[in-house]
């Protein structure tokens, strides 16, 4: 079992009647509600947690990409790795990633990842989303109709720019390069693992699994709804083929771990709500761009994340709702491994990412929340999975237990 | 009246255009745009009763297929012309609303000899940073009928925007909502400004701009750049929404008929 501490990084400054005043966290949220004096602060908090996370033992720390938004302060997570490739020296970087046909060309991605790997010393995990509709159609204008094509043709780029020995051409509808000769090369070989971030799309479980990528579902409503979307990559897993290596899936989960599970409510209760109310108020009209689903996925009746039945759901919405729909593992350290141990059984995934720091949560209590989890948590679930073999995993970062 | 439906295919199938056809006399096409009623408009019953109207259906929507071959407006062009060569009209009198305005002002500039009038109404394609189109193909429906309709209580648009009672339905309407603002995002997105003001000089029709002087979705203020550009062209303001040849078919109609006459 591996288990990742993922930060998205939010503002955590929004004002009390953000979600009253405002239609979208995210694409046209005003600027005048940010101050950088303040985020200044906050990347050196944020820098800081991560670190922690390496230090008390979290297998990886994992970064992510978004953009005209107030709750991912990353629209560059690359800056992010590369400073934490020096900061630290155990965890895998998990970068989830860089969302390729957002790269013009998309070499730069190939390259930047590259420099990462090399030096981390082969630490980094590759991650590549097609990117959420907010971020790739609205924020940075790229045609959902042609976004997935994009895509995928990006990602044969970078895989050939990494692997082919000599310097080639590449014809694409979308990049034509005469000579492609990335330096450096990455150190893994053939390439760094490759996770693919997904929200339960048809084509991406499909596309994973042949590709034989780990498949991530960044959730944030918990293992109890998550589980429609693992079963459904590990049906696909199973038709094309391919076997049930639980490395080959991650799931992201927030939790909340406190002395007491009453504890928890007093500590959390608030940093939660701020992430739910405010975090993901996002307008329904952002919420998907015409063609960023295909048919195929429109039909297999999954519902974005975000939109107006999610802000239904979400307004509804209190710590006792929180906890027992899974949304957050919260309590004490007893009631948090029971559940976490039956989110990693029931989703069978090998890589488990944690958001430790939830919405408006201060650098102490996220801290906290870390360690306690570091301490009274992790050991418990680390033994899950025994007998399989992580092929997914980056040959620079230690497992446990090794020097 | 029931048209004529039938579907044209091209390029050995890998397009595929659902055509609605009804009346005898000089060929009318009819491009339609993003929201349109379900069926063959009531502003086409009226022109039939004096030209042979075509309407095709834009691939991806409503039983045309195969939009996923074309990669932009010139692509989109190049296949309109060949399905007017397919269905024998060498020239003819087009009208497009909107999105439809566009590619009949594309035809038009692209082959000038094939277009006999011209009339587009609020017409898609051109960009003020100061007066931006509305964002309609991602507007949530209480937003959009407030936007589209002059008057969002008439019947016109209750009945365009009545859901299916039946769930199935509901959802299969809402996938074919979605498919066919995708078909025609697809042209348009993020902004609609894709090089027709570079050609629009080359538009030799006689044109007509029709348009609703309340659109609230292409603001009036677009006659201004259309004019500019294509010399010569008459102007014709009636009262109405973005609408117009829905919510007022009679009038819509009547000032079509009066310029192609």
């Amino acid at each position: 079992m591996k288990i990742c501490f993922f930060h998205l990084m939010p503002y955590r400054f929004l004002p009390e009647d953000f979600e009253h005043r405002y239609r979208s966290v995210w694409v046209d949220v005003p600027h005048s509600l940010y101050d950088p004096e303040k985020t200044s602060g906050l990347y050196h908090e944020f820098l800081d947690e991560l670190e922690y996370a390496d230090q008390v033992g979290f297998d990886g720390v994992c970064v992510n990409e978004h953009h005209n938004n107030a709750y991912g302060l990353m629209p560059s997570p690359n800056l992010m790795a590369a400073s934490l490739a020096r900061r630290t020296s155990r965890a895998a970087l998990v970068v989830l990633g860089n969302s390729l046909a957002a790269y013009n060309p998309p070499l730069r991605v190939a390259e930047e990842f590259a420099m990462l790997d090399v030096l981390s010393r082969g630490r980094l995990v590759a991650g590549f989303p097609v990117g959420t509709s907010m971020d790739m159609n609205f924020a940075y204008g790229i045609n959902p109709a042609t976004l997935r094509e994009r895509y995928y043709e990006a990602h044969d780029l970078v895989m050939q720019a990494w692997t082919r020995p000599e310097v080639f051409a590449f014809n694409g509808k979308y990049t034509q390069v005469r000579y492609v000769n990335i330096w450096p090369q990455p150190l893994q070989k053939p390439h760094p693992p490759v996770w693919i971030p997904g929200g339960g799309s048809v084509e991406t479980w499909e596309w994973t699994a042949r590709l034989d990528y780990v498949y991530c579902n960044l959730s944030y409503y918990g293992y109890k709804r998550g589980k429609a979307t693992l079963d459904g990559f590990w049906d696909t897993v199973a038709r094309v083929g391919a076997d049930d290596n639980p490395y080959r899936a991650g799931f992201l989960q927030l939790v909340c771990v406190a002395d007491t599970d009453a504890e928890a409510e007093r500590l959390y209760s608030s940093h939660v709500h701020y992430f739910y109310q405010k975090c993901l108020n996002v307008w329904e009209g952002f919420a998907e761009a015409p063609g960023y689903r295909t048919l195929k996925t429109l039909e297999a009746g999954i519902r974005p994340q975000v939109g107006a039945q999610a802000r239904q759901i979400r307004q509804s919405l209190n710590w006792t709702k929180y906890v027992d729909s899974g949304y957050v593992i919260a309590g004490s350290p007893a009631t948090v491994r029971q559940q976490l141990a039956e989110c990693i059984r029931t989703l069978r995934v090998g890589h488990l990412m944690v958001l430790l720091q939830i919405g408006s949560m201060p650098k102490d209590l996220a801290l906290h929340n870390t360690g306690l989890f570091a301490r009274e948590v992790m050991p418990h679930v680390r033994e899950l999975w025994p007998g399989y073999k992580n092929r997914w995993w980056p040959s620079g970062a230690p497992t446990p237990g090794a020097p | 009246m029931s048209p004529d439906d039938r579907l044209v295919e091209l390029r050995g199938g890998a397009l595929a255009f659902r055509v609605l056809a009804a009346g005898r006399g000089h060929p009318v096409v009819y491009f339609h745009s993003v929201y349109e009623p379900q069926g063959w408009p009531a502003l086409l019953d009226h022109l039939a009763d004096r030209y042979a109207v075509t309407m095709p259906v834009h691939p991806g929507a409503g039983g045309s297929a195969g939009v996923e071959t074309l990669d932009d407006v010139l692509d989109l062009a190049l296949a309109y012309e060949e399905l007017l060569d397919a269905l024998g009209i060498t020239r003819a009198h087009l009208v497009g609303h909107f999105f439809g305005g566009m590619v009949a002002a594309e035809l038009a500039a692209l082959f000038p000899e094939r277009v006999a009038r011209l009339v587009l109404v609020a017409p898609l394609g051109l960009w003020r940073d100061d007066a931006p189109s509305a964002d309609i193909l991602t507007l949530p429906p209480e937003d959009l009928i407030q936007m589209l309709w002059h008057d969002p209580e008439s019947a016109a648009a209750r009945q365009w925007a009545a859901q299916p009672a039946d769930e199935a339905q509901k959802v299969a309407a809402q996938i074919e909502s979605i498919a066919r603002r995708a078909a025609m995002a697809r042209f348009v997105w993020p902004i609609p400004d894709k090089g027709l003001r570079k050609r629009l000089h080359r538009i030799e029709a006689p044109t007509l701009l029709l348009w609703g002087d309340g659109d609230q979705v292409n603001p009036v203020i677009y006659v201004e750049e259309w004019q500019r550009r294509i010399k010569g062209a008459a102007v014709k303001l009636l009262r109405g929404g973005h609408m117009l040849v829905h919510e007022s078919p009679d009038a819509a109609a009547a000032a079509v008929k009066e310029f192609l006459a």
